[in-house]
């Protein structure tokens, strides 16, 4: 392996290949990205697959708008050889009581200030667009037809593939040990195959930031894992567009293009470990909340189940900034479950300030500042 | 037979011409190619799928069939209704 290195990217995740493209498109040479497993065999690889831009965050709202427009040429984009399956089914937000829908219409004001054309529908026409959605206290619901699902797979081999073609080195099955930093500056990288020299290092390893800074001596980033599961069905002909999503019932069901059903439920209590095993206790309480909104759906079978680590932050929003006592390593964490649908712009934003170009939008908001300031992010449509 | 209708995984009908353009692309394990192509993700869960799979990166990568790193088993073992498991039926 290399012995130096102008960036060391640790991660092969959306984050980390995604930041590996948009860094080498800007210029940078001589990145190598670092990953434990495989491409895509942590957070991303695991994740629900839905792409919205109805969030209730400003930032997370601009963030997610800007990277759907990105998915939309992304294929063409990265002159991908395979296809990331986009589809723009739209996301139904499905209210069943008050607070609920009150909240909605706070995050509908934040979306439409930013151009983003979601909409308030009755219960009725929510109706229209999935005809078996149940209707006993159905309020009502916000629907935008914009977002939709990609697959993650295919959109970091695309991102990978093509930062490839720009020079990029992957090392996979190779860990991240430790940090050499000498007066509060990231000089090396050591890993499982040798030392790299670097001044440039990307943490972009999800749940795993927390210990990755803690290598290079900064210890308190405000971040913790927590277990969400996810099964998904036999393919069936398709039949119904959008991601259906529940915040009072904790769940969520999308059709892929593929045909399958993908669906996860949130646990309330889940607690704050690195545990990706799947449980029974799942299957029942997903089937439960999911046929309670969907009741057709009963009879569709589950073929898998699997389980991925949200790295969650005080805010819901991401942390992206310059690790303190470590100058020379950036961390990109705490995306809270949404990393994957924001990971195209966030990676650009990081990119445009490393690289000293204008940043599309103040990257300072998402700074780790924000929690002695008190400026917070707060996002109030995570599930 | 022409090698390239042959079917390794037959609920995603992927072909052995497939896998072995994957593994000469760089991909080495069975989860990489499952994540590329869904070989071993329909009803069967790749119990068809894998072995086959596995002896194709054994003799490209030529190593023993017990050096092949197997997927992750992932329950459930065979396919149920989800109104099974809500206690519906």
């Amino acid at each position: 392996m290399q012995k130096t290195a102008n960036t060391v990217i640790i991660g092969g995740g959306i984050i980390g290949c995604a930041m590996a493209y948009e860094l080498a498109l800007r210029g940078m040479r001589d990145i190598v990205v670092l990953e434990k497993r495989y491409l895509c065999s942590g957070a991303t690889g695991r994740c629900g697959a839905g792409v919205r831009q109805q969030w209730g965050m400003e930032t997370n709202a601009i963030l997610a708008r800007d990277s759907i427009k990105r998915f939309e040429h992304l294929n063409e984009e990265l002159d991908y050889d395979m296809d990331i399956e986009f589809k723009q089914g739209g996301y139904l937000i499905v209210a069943y009581s008050e607070a609920e829908w009150n909240q909605f219409q706070k995050n509908l004001l934040v979306q439409h200030r930013l151009g983003i054309p979601s909409q308030a529908l009755t219960a009725e026409e929510a109706r229209k667009i999935v005809p078996y959605l149940n209707k006993d206290g159905l309020l009502g619901a916000t629907f935008c037809a914009t977002d939709g699902h990609a697959n993650p797979f295919r959109v970091v081999d695309a991102y990978a593939k093509a930062a490839r073609r720009l020079g990029v080195t992957f090392e996979t099955h190779t860990e991240a040990t430790g940090f050499k930093v000498e007066s509060g500056r990231i000089k090396a990288v050591q890993t499982t195959k040798g030392d790299i020299d670097t001044p440039l290092v990307i943490n972009a390893t999800n749940a795993y930031a927390p210990e990755i800074c803690k290598m290079a001596g900064y210890d308190s980033l405000p971040v913790y894992p927590e277990r969400h599961q996810i099964l998904v069905t036999e393919a069936v002909e398709p039949c119904q567009g959008p991601m259906v999503l529940s915040f009072k019932y904790r769940c969520y069901a999308q059709q892929t293009p593929h045909g399958s059903f993908l669906m996860g439920v949130a646990h309330p209590d889940e607690p704050r470990d690195f545990n990706t095993n799947t449980s029974w206790q799942f299957l029942e309480d997903c089937a439960r909340q999911i046929t309670g909104i969907l009741p057709m759906l009963k009879d569709l079978r589950v073929v898998r189940q699997w389980a991925g680590l949200y790295d969650v932050s005080p805010d819901h929003s991401p942390i992206l900034d310059e690790v303190p006592g470590a100058e020379g390593m950036w961390v990109l964490a705490g995306f809270s479950g949404h990393g994957f649908m924001i990971a195209p712009q966030t990676t650009v934003l990081v990119a445009q300030k490393i690289m000293g170009e204008a940043c599309f939008m103040p990257i300072e908001r998402f700074s780790l500042d924000r929690f002695r300031t008190g400026a917070l992010l707060l996002e109030p449509a995570a599930l | 037979m022409e090698s390239n209708t042959v079917i390794v995984c037959r609920c995603e009908d992927v072909t052995v011409e497939e896998i072995r353009a994957l593994i000469s692309a760089g991909y080495r394990s069975i989860d990489e190619i499952k994540r590329a192509v869904r070989a071993g993700m329909g009803p069967c869960q790749g119990r068809n799928c894998r072995m086959l799979i596995a002896q194709e990166l054994a003799k490209a990568c030529g190593i023993d069939m017990e050096e092949v790193i197997m997927p992750t088993f992932r329950p459930t073992v065979k396919p149920v209704k989800l109104g099974t498991y809500a206690g519906s039926e």
